[in-house]
């Protein structure tokens, strides 16, 4: 169980903008008559898109009502699931992994990067307030450890230099390739692939 | 090692590309109305000839579980989901199929709703796999272009609707019923079984829930055969897995390779080797964070498959081999898987949810050496108590992995914890917890 616990700084009013509604209505689409409820997840994270990355309790409401839900149920999911930041994050949302696969291969070097770039604690808005960062647990990306996401992006293959270069992009508000940053394909072995080898030649 | 011939995903490494085209070269949609002709039976029977097993963890056999869909669709449509909520620590194979093969998870799904008389598929995909998500979508709209799937799907006269639901980071959701809480809009807390989702799953309705990795295979099974694939790897551990191997070793990669090879070679040949050396292996762990982790001794002799895993009091989980070197402390690993645990329980009952925190904090302390030695039978003991008294197999899962740090390396914690407990020592020391147990002795 971890602790979430909306911003003290909520805007009065929540509404979805004409793209926002029409992908909702899309999503709604998706699941059977009566059962529009399944859509609350997408729709908070259309809610979070739409409001620079996180969901305000007036956008709660305004889902609820949209699904014809009540508020607490939609309250229950925004805060059960870990992707929903219910305060303000950065513009560039920085999640390291570091979880044990992650850990062995050197994940605190990363956080290092990121107290020093960024901000000192985790979920801080660093000093011009585009960028933050926050530990996370294991996002499925173990055999290209130690590895980061920024927004939807994966980073993989990293150390603590490489993590500077990155973070020293996205303070200057440019946006890093994503990937390997040791240059490697995918996730296969490192000059060490034995299999699939006339594809790779091919 | 296995023949490249046998490999199903021949585009683990993307070489080839994973739109429509160049699926269709490598065989995939090519003769799906023919599979489909041969009936549901068919289908099922050799899926169960085949022996293949689920590959998101538990292991349950595949056909057998089909065959649990009620025969006839009464008056509530029947569906089927599929688990792409990978979260387990050290597994990231369903991530490949998902952005390089997502026809061969397209085709499986049409195949297995066909079996199960399902119209309606929802693939689950963890949130944070969104560019993944974004590429099977595409791939998805592909399908539907070239009425592979949506109304008489394929040519074979079966309806079939494909959706995405993301979930948003929580690993509890790779647990069946709480992925159904979750597609219906709720917290994914897990739900009592029986009734078990075959007969009421989604919605109240018949709902068939698989693997990724497992659906993916199924066209490669129905083309080769139910017998070509039994013929791989052993009785009753049969086919192809992809591996992932992560940690301590010099090429970690994903491979697919032969159910029931030998751990050594998987990380001799494939990953290059432990980082110093095979001598410098501390443990393994071969299944994903909740399986019991294995000292290097018995490294030696493993074979990689459900059975002898099992024989290990171990488990192949998701295949997820995370290896661990002399280099790292052993305790302190222990410790932030179940830190993992601890974040992740959903708190639904009360042995996991308290449990998952104080194997934790025990732990944590263990590593520092501030823990006293009767603490490590009583960390042995709250596993025992969470383990099988919880309503999904989280409580198992967040439990073994410390019962298994017990079980081989209790001489390290031993070494570093030797203390007695300040309750031994007479101490009067004010604001102590067990302030009562001194007055006792006084």
């Amino acid at each position: 169980m971890s602790i979430k616990r909306p911003s003290k700084n909520q805007p009065e009013k929540f509404e979805f903008n004409s793209s926002s509604l029409e992908e909702a209505k899309s999503i709604v689409s998706n699941y059977p008559q009566g059962k529009q409820q399944s859509a609350v997840m997408a729709l908070l994270y259309i809610a979070q898109k739409q409001n620079d990355n996180w969901i305000p309790l007036a956008a709660m409401k305004y889902i609820a009502n949209f699904l014809d839900m009540s508020y607490i149920k939609v309250y229950e999911v925004a805060t059960f699931y870990s992707m929903y930041n219910l305060a303000p994050v950065g513009k560039y949302f920085v999640q390291v992994c570091t979880t044990t696969p992650c850990m062995i291969r050197g994940a605190n070097k990363l956080i290092e990067a990121c107290k020093e770039k960024i901000s000192e604690n985790e979920s801080q808005l660093s000093s011009d307030k585009n960028c933050s960062w926050m530990e996370v647990e294991c996002l499925g990306a173990c055999v290209n450890a130690p590895m980061m996401q920024i927004n939807d992006d994966y980073y993989e293959d990293l150390d603590k230099e490489k993590t500077l270069e990155i973070l020293d992009k996205i303070i200057k508000d440019e946006k890093p390739k994503p990937g390997s940053y040791r240059g490697r394909t995918n996730n296969e072995p490192e000059n060490n692939r034995k299999t699939l080898m006339d594809l790779k030649n091919a | 090692m296995l023949k490249d011939k046998d490999r199903i995903f021949q585009n683990l490494y993307n070489d080839l590309g994973s739109d429509v085209s160049s699926s269709q070269k490598r065989g995939d949609w090519v003769n799906t109305k023919e599979l489909t002709s041969k009936g549901r039976d068919w289908i099922i029977n050799e899926i169960k000839d085949s022996q293949l097993r689920g590959r998101g963890g538990a292991g349950f056999p595949t056909g057998l579980k089909w065959s649990f869909a009620p025969k006839e669709v009464g008056s509530r449509p029947h569906y089927l989901v599929i688990n792409a909520d990978e979260s387990e620590p050290g597994t990231c194979k369903d991530r490949d199929i998902l952005r390089f093969e997502p026809h061969k998870l397209i085709e499986g799904c049409l195949i297995a709703s066909y079996a199960v008389q399902a119209h309606v598929c929802y693939i689950y995909i963890r949130g944070e796999y969104f560019i993944e998500g974004q590429k099977l979508q595409a791939a998805i709209n592909e399908a539907y272009e070239k009425n592979l799937i949506g109304k008489n799907a394929a040519g074979t006269g079966w309806d079939l609707d494909i959706y995405i639901h993301y979930g948003a980071g929580a690993y509890i959701c790779g647990e069946e019923t709480a992925l159904l809480e979750s597609i219906e809009g709720k917290k994914g807390q897990p739900r009592l079984k029986p009734p078990f989702p075959a007969l009421i799953g989604l919605y109240g309705c018949p709902t068939i829930i698989n693997n990724v990795e497992t659906i993916a295979v199924v066209p490669s099974i129905l083309r080769k055969g139910g017998k070509w694939f039994a013929s791989l790897g052993r009785e009753k551990n049969t086919g192809t897995k992809i591996f992932c191997i992560s940690g301590n070793v010099n090429n970690p990669c994903n491979v697919e390779e032969e159910m029931s090879i030998s751990l050594k070679e998987l990380i001799e040949v494939h990953a290059g080797g432990v980082i110093g050396g095979w001598d410098n292996l501390q443990a393994v762990i071969p299944g994903g964070s909740s399986m019991p982790l294995i000292p290097k001794e018995k490294c030696e002799t493993l074979n990689m498959d459900f059975d002898s895993l099992v024989a290990e009091k171990s488990g192949l989980g998701t295949a997820g081999v995370v290896v661990i070197n002399k280099d790292q402390d052993i305790i302190k690993c222990m410790a932030r898987i179940a830190r993992f645990y601890k974040h992740e329980s959903c708190g639904q009952c009360t042995p996991c949810r308290e449990g998952s925190g104080w194997m934790w904090r025990m732990l944590e302390r263990m590593a520092k050496g501030e823990a006293t030695k009767d603490e490590i039978d009583m960390l042995g003991d709250v596993t025992n108590q969470i383990a099988g008294h919880t309503i999904c197999a989280f409580g198992e899962g967040s439990s073994w992995p410390v019962q298994g740090l017990l079980r081989h390396f209790k001489k390290e914690i031993k070494e570093r914890n030797k203390f007695d407990p300040i309750v031994k020592e007479n101490k009067n020391i004010p604001y102590l917890v067990d302030q009562h147990l001194l007055d006792k002795n006084a």
